[in-house]
């Protein structure tokens, strides 16, 4: 473990409590934009907390795989945005 | 040529900064790593050549234009970011809004340009990029508190939306 | 010197949580799609910056004390924050045309060009 593991844990506690407001807002809708926009908060919240992650348990591939996780995200959200607006791109 | 040279350089450079720590070379690298980098850019840079530098335009390859982008970014890009956050914090409390979508007309001539622009405005006080008319790439921008002065005429100034950023973005990437 | 870095360490992480936390309450707050996307790409991103930076801190350090690992999390680090950076405001702008072309009117609007112009 590294200095300061209990103060990023406490982080990373908030951070999940802001994804669950996000997740409320996914729930409530009312349209599908709406939707769209919560998911592109979370992903960007789990983001940060993978590199938490890694700062905290000292293991350089969890943010590797943030990094991935964030080029993924963007793809999909531009395909979620794409099959939305309908016709060309 | 230049640009399948440009693009494995960039690759490489990319493949060492996140490979250090793995061996004796200059303290960060293991020969291997060295190897199998440098062979795999190569490959990078044939393939993917005619979509990292288009139309052999390499102006951009120039590092001074790199360092620019670099003061823009920590300096007027910085700042104005943090005032568009305590401007979303405050709007997030008190729950005033006054939004509209409004049309500017930036005058730049570069798809790079366009993109830079559009980034840095989303990121900035209030103003959210929503559509492009690429024809002579005006931008339409959702607004979150429309000054009343500013709408009398359509394109309306760029001073309101985004102040100097389009004189930066001239100097760095056209 | 320590003391100094964790109190900085400390500033950093107390304004990263604050912003991610604010854009979650700004999703829940606002009333349409455009408002809620100014909050949910600037505070998170601006939020990821402090957040981020503080382990790119952290690492640093740990690299002047002569542990070579830190470069590697400092770096890693700075990859995934230029990951957020460049992927965050790009997929904003997509989601907001997204909206507008699927017929979502901004709420309360003063002025609509985009609107007037496609009726033209």
């Amino acid at each position: 473990m590294m200095p300061l593991a209990d103060e990023y844990l406490i982080v990373l506690i908030i951070l999940s409590l802001a994804i669950v407001m996000a997740m409320i807002r996914i729930i409530l809708g009312p349209t599908a934009p709406d939707r769209v926009v919560g998911l592109d908060t979370i992903n960007t919240i789990v983001i940060v907390s993978m590199v938490v992650f890694g700062a905290i348990f000292e293991q350089v591939i969890y943010i590797d795989v943030a990094i991935v996780y964030a080029l993924l995200s963007f793809v999909s959200t531009l395909y979620i945005a794409k099959y939305l607006q309908g016709g060309e791109y | 040529m230049l640009a399948f040279v440009i693009t494995t350089i960039v690759c490489f450079i990319t493949y060492l900064l996140f490979t250090t720590g793995s061996g004796d070379i200059a303290g960060l690298w293991s020969i291997e790593e060295l190897l199998i980098g440098l062979i795999l850019s190569l490959i990078t840079g044939f393939i993917s050549q005619t979509v990292f530098v288009k139309d052999e335009d390499v102006r951009m390859a120039n590092p001074l234009k790199w360092l620019l982008f670099l003061v823009y970014a920590i300096g007027p890009f910085f700042v104005s970011l943090a005032k568009a956050n305590v401007d979303v914090a405050y709007r997030v409390i008190t729950g005033k809004i006054n939004p509209g979508i409004v049309k500017i007309h930036p005058n730049l001539k570069t798809d790079l340009s366009v993109t830079i622009l559009a980034n840095s405005i989303t990121l900035t006080p209030g103003t959210l990029s929503v559509d492009i008319d690429e024809e002579n790439n005006d931008l339409y921008i959702h607004w979150i508190n429309v000054d009343e002065q500013a709408i009398k005429q359509t394109p309306i100034d760029c001073k309101y939306v985004c102040g100097s950023f389009p004189q930066w973005i001239r100097r760095i990437a056209e | 010197m320590i003391t100094i870095i964790t109190g900085i360490i400390y500033v950093l992480l107390g304004i990263g949580v604050f912003f991610n936390i604010l854009a979650s309450i700004g999703l829940l707050r606002f009333p349409d799609v455009y408002t809620r996307l100014h909050a949910g790409t600037k505070c998170t991103t601006f939020g990821s910056i402090f957040i981020i930076g503080s382990v790119i801190i952290l690492g640093l350090r740990s690299w002047y004390f002569g542990d070579v690992n830190g470069s590697v999390l400092a770096i890693h680090s700075m990859g995934a924050l230029l990951a957020i950076l460049v992927t965050n405001p790009t997929g904003a702008h997509a989601i907001a045309r997204a909206a507008h072309k699927s017929g979502v009117k901004p709420a309360q609007a003063v002025i609509d060009t985009l609107e007037k112009e496609d009726n033209s």
